[in-house]
């Protein structure tokens, strides 16, 4: 018998594997349209019921009828499967790679019993009108998941109607809005603060609602000063929108005289707390004087990131603001759970009946597995794991992890490779493409691009030292051949699915792009 | 001697083992994980435990406990319902369940298309397929849900017209009038059309008093919120006549025998996706739909992402890209198009799928099946003694009202009565338009057989015939 093994080992360091991505050359779905073929039926409609309403004319007028078949592609059951399982196999998921490139966006494991749980029958099939009588088991499930963030943040009351952390960053902008009007100052209170390494979001959000936006820069620090923050609080302050630690993994430990300084003016402190995985049982919103914060469901409480959602980003506030929250809420008197529409304060909903529902049970599940001290070792792992690859990585030469040094990082970091690129020409935007031949996620969308070439990494709970280990190589081996074979790296991928993409022409040009197969279609024949 | 337990990691966090961290600990060069927090103060630490329920620990002990709370829950599929109102039952295709659950669209997120190539195809494909429903050479990555959809597309008109007034019907769900409300409020003023009470369509006579030269759009639900049909093309053109954009909401259900807005001359079009092969979830499989002409005004506008189709250095090699990527607030923060992040990608790709199983055959079915289905209830219920069914004498698609005023019954008293005969009445509509009076919104889909709306009629003519109240 050969020794397979030990072929596979490569100079004593580990063995990088000789990944391919799927490439099944998929054509576009209307290319497989099979004229006169049918992917599902619809019950025949009974004849007694056809006489008794009649044709569809004498029910609808012929001006509101469709004139023409809608061009759908015509497909037989087993095709349209085939095509979208070689889509997803074309799609390196979370559970396929150590999602650890994909830093801010808290790539962990979501467990597979919970899917079980949010596609049975007693959870995919509720109607969210039906009465709470026959929907206790959802309730109860929607108050206790209330109970374990309030603990986590230390705030009184949550909301789960915003499907997103974005959508929960911009209820929480609406109900500053609304405090401020209950207290007649909504027409002076008209500025936000936030950060510059805080979401776009946060600044993003804050403007729909209304306000202006103060962005303090980044300090030596790698956080605002407290001296740029007294610098742009006024009268005319209506709160602060804030990440803590931002994307930089560094720790702002003079958060509480920002919220001090905030409380100071008159405005409300909001804590945007996407980046909550490795503070869980650690430190909360409370002690550090917030009013208001959404977490992430999707990120930190384990529910699948669905290729961009469905997400949740519930949000929480202190008593004093609770009658701002989005009715209705979720009450329990002791015997039964019920919803509480009775709230004349309240922004009114911000989305249709109550969110996200199957991705609270996800996470009230995982919540329920771990307890308090589980949720704690979730903190403590992610800080473990991020630090151990800090120190992996920073032997690389040419990567840096500006501001601080000699310092540990909570759950991520923003690296740079500025010293690597400007001595090969490789930039981070190319390592992260080489990355994905050898099956490892690797992004780059860090705006604003402060940090020059940035690589955000950000490695959860949820890997071993060795996928750590691992992940740490594959970067140790692409910044080898940025110096070895620099024009090789810059034409990745090269076992991808797809090439690079030169030509962004038909991104950016009106005339070009297109945003559908019919738009494709009319402008290949105009030409 | 007592049973001495150790500690046991935890399956979920690899690194829970001692052995480990204690390995990597020595490579970081600390010798606890406390040190790492050693930049968090201690009058921030939280150093009490968190005040939660015990561990379940294992994966049979949440079995378990989550069977025991979920039993508690009554599904539709074991009642007959007649709910809708913004989230429908109605057939959904093992495939749609069965790619949604995929690993890999699972748990994706935002790679590169290099890394995801499948998942930028399977969503452009999603808008592509959208694109033909619509008669749209534009829809978006989706957005959350309707409500977002309309509230984002009113946004939209306002920044390509430059006025500040939006007229809104009332005729619509009463979640998207309060998000409109809530969304837009800042930058316009937000006036709602009135609808007649004959039948439920917009009152126009006081609609053309409201046009003026500083409304930006009209927007109204076809069907309405009732199931109305609303004669689209007249109301455009009114709302054209003052430069105004006709924003339209459209349930992708009714559009394979609807005329698709785009076709009445609708500017921008809006609505939501979870009657496309997606599970109600007590309202968690929601994602919203914005459809526009291919014109650069109206693509620089919205807030969504757009995937663009793109050669790659290969000969007939697909590639797909962000469009227009600087106007997104990911790009420019707040001085982006209003905000973008993680949405609802997971039920876009699985309207694709359904849209894709469906065909135009099986949508014009379903559309015709609805209606049928929907057509008949309402006239069967209409037979029952002090029952009006519809309300308005206008057509309707899916949904219809029924005022049970001359019954001596409230809405409330019928319905727990059909529900101890395992049905789900209409929902009350009490609350949100007290003006209707004592009447529910019933809706009726291709999944209810005659026999089922059957049941309904006669448990409903039982519980009428029962001793009156008055």
């Amino acid at each position: 018998m050969q020794d397979i093994t030990s072929k596979r080992k490569m100079d004593g360091k580990p063995h990088l594997r000789r990944f391919h991505q799927a490439k099944w050359d998929e054509p576009i779905i209307f290319e497989l349209s099979e004229p006169g073929s049918r992917g599902a039926l619809v019950p025949k409609t009974e004849e007694e019921l056809r006489s008794v309403v009649g044709a569809i004319e004498t029910a609808i007028p012929q001006s509101m009828l469709r004139s023409s078949r809608p061009k759908l592609p015509e497909m037989p059951e087993p095709q349209v499967l085939r095509h979208y399982l070689r889509l997803s196999q074309e799609t390196l998921g979370a559970d396929l790679n150590v999602d650890i490139g994909q830093g801010t966006c808290t790539m962990k494991y979501n467990p597979k019993i919970n899917e079980q749980f949010a596609r049975c029958a007693e959870v995919a099939e509720l109607h969210p009108d039906q009465p709470e009588s026959t929907v206790q088991g959802m309730l109860a499930i929607l108050y206790r998941f209330e109970q374990v963030l309030k603990e986590v943040s230390g705030l009184d009351r949550f909301s789960f109607q915003p499907r997103s952390g974005s959508a929960g960053i911009y209820t929480n902008a609406a109900m500053i809005r609304a405090y401020h009007e209950s207290r007649k100052e909504g027409g002076t209170r008209k500025e936000i603060i936030t950060s510059l390494f805080s979401h776009p979001s946060d600044a993003a959000c804050a403007r729909v609602a209304g306000f202006d936006v103060i962005t303090l820069p980044v300090g030596p620090n790698g956080y605002p000063s407290v001296q740029s923050l007294e610098g742009a609080v006024s009268s005319r302050t209506a709160g602060i929108m804030i990440t803590n630690p931002e994307d930089t993994g560094i720790f702002n430990p003079y958060i509480a005289d920002f919220t001090r300084i905030v409380h100071g003016v008159g405005g409300l402190c909001c804590y945007d707390q996407a980046n909550a995985n490795g503070l869980l049982g650690i430190t909360r919103a409370r002690e550090a004087g917030f009013d208001m914060c959404q977490f992430n469901l999707h990120k930190t409480f384990s529910v699948p990131h669905g290729c961009g959602g469905p997400g949740s980003g519930p949000v929480g506030v202190t008593a004093a603001l609770a009658p701002f929250l989005p009715a209705p809420t979720v009450e329990f008197d002791g015997s039964r759970y019920f919803l509480d529409w009775d709230r004349p304060q309240s922004i009114g909903k911000v989305t249709f009946f109550y969110g996200s529902a199957a991705n609270v049970v996800r996470a009230y599940a995982w919540a329920a597995v771990l307890g308090a001290s589980g949720l704690r070792e979730v903190a403590r792992v992610a800080v473990l794991n991020n630090n151990y690859i800090l120190s992996k990585l920073l032997k690389i030469p040419g990567l840096s992890a500006p501001f601080v040094y000699g310092h540990p990082r909570i759950e991520q970091v923003r690296y740079s490779w500025e010293e690597l690129t400007s001595e090969t020409g490789v930039s981070s935007y190319d390592i992260g493409i080489r990355a994905a031949d050898y099956g490892m996620h690797y992004w780059t969308s860090h705006h604003p691009q402060v940090v020059p070439e940035p690589c955000t990494i950000e490695p959860t709970e949820s890997y071993s030292q060795r996928e750590l280990d691992e992940y740490a190589s594959v970067i140790m081996k692409v910044a080898e051949e940025a110096h070895s074979d620099p024009e090789m790296v810059r034409r990745a991928p090269h076992n991808s699915t797809i090439h690079r993409i030169d030509d962004q022409t038909s991104l950016e040009d009106p005339s070009e792009w297109a945003m559908t197969w019919r738009a494709y279609r009319k402008k290949l024949s105009r030409k | 001697m007592p049973h001495q337990e150790l500690p046991r990691p935890h399956p979920y966090i690899p690194n829970s083992n001692p052995v480990a961290q204690q390995r990597m600990l020595a490579e970081i060069g600390v010798s606890t994980i406390e040190e790492l927090y050693k930049d968090i103060p201690e009058h921030l630490r939280y150093s009490r435990d968190m005040h939660l329920p015990p561990a379940l620990e294992t994966e049979t002990e949440l079995r378990r406990h989550m069977h025991k709370l979920l039993s508690q829950n009554q599904p539709c599929g074991s009642y007959l319902n007649f709910l809708g109102a913004g989230c429908y039952q109605h057939f959904v295709p093992a495939v749609c369940d069965e790619v949604n659950a995929r690993s890999e669209f699972l748990t994706a997120y935002a790679g590169e298309p290099y890394d995801d190539h499948g998942r930028f195809q399977a969503l452009w494909e999603y808008t592509s397929l959208m694109g033909e429903l619509l008669n749209m050479d534009v829809v978006n990555v989706p957005t959350y849900d309707g409500c977002q959809a309309a509230a984002s597309a009113l946004r939209m008109a306002g920044r390509i017209t430059g006025r500040r007034t939006l007229l809104v019907s009332r005729g619509i769900n009463p979640d998207k009038l309060s998000h409109i409300r809530c969304y837009c409020r800042s930058d316009y003023r937000i006036e709602v059309v009135p609808y007649l009470a004959d039948t439920g369509l917009i009152d126009r006579k006081q609609l053309q008093s409201m046009l003026s030269s500083d409304v930006a759009a009209v927007y109204f639900d076809n069907p309405t919120y009732f199931g109305s049909i609303e004669e689209g093309q007249e109301i455009v053109e009114m709302t054209h006549s003052c430069g105004a954009l006709a924003v339209v909401g459209a349930d992708p259900s009714s559009l394979g025998i609807l005329k698709p807005p785009a076709d009445y001359g609708a500017d921008i079009v809006c609505g939501d996706i979870q009657c496309l092969g997606i599970h109600m979830q007590y309202g968690g499989g929601h994602g919203g739909y914005i459809a526009t002409r291919d014109e650069v005004k109206f693509v620089n506008q919205y807030p969504s992402r757009l995937f663009g189709i793109v050669p790659t250095s290969v000969e007939g090699e697909y590639g797909f890209g962000d469009v227009a990527y600087e106007r997104t607030s990911f790009a420019q923060r707040e001085n982006g198009v209003e905000f973008v992040g993680t949405a609802a990608a997971l039920w876009g790709i699985t309207a694709g799928v359904y849209l894709a199983l469906m065909g135009p055959d099986g949508m014009k079915e379903l559309g015709e099946s609805i209606l049928y289905r929907s057509q008949y209830a309402a006239r069967l219920l209409a037979s029952i003694p002090g029952v009006r069914a519809p309300l308005y004498s206008s057509p309707f698609f899916k949904e219809f009202i029924v005022n049970f005023d001359g019954t001596g019954k409230s809405v409330s008293e019928i319905n727990e009565e059909l529900l101890k005969e395992k049905i789900f009445g209409g929902k009350p509509l009490l609350r949100d338009f007290p003006e209707l009076g004592n009447s529910a919104l019933f809706c009726v889909t291709e999944i209810h057989t005659k026999e089922d709306i059957d049941r309904l009629g006669s448990a409903l003519r039982k519980v009428l015939e029962g001793p009156c109240r008055i």
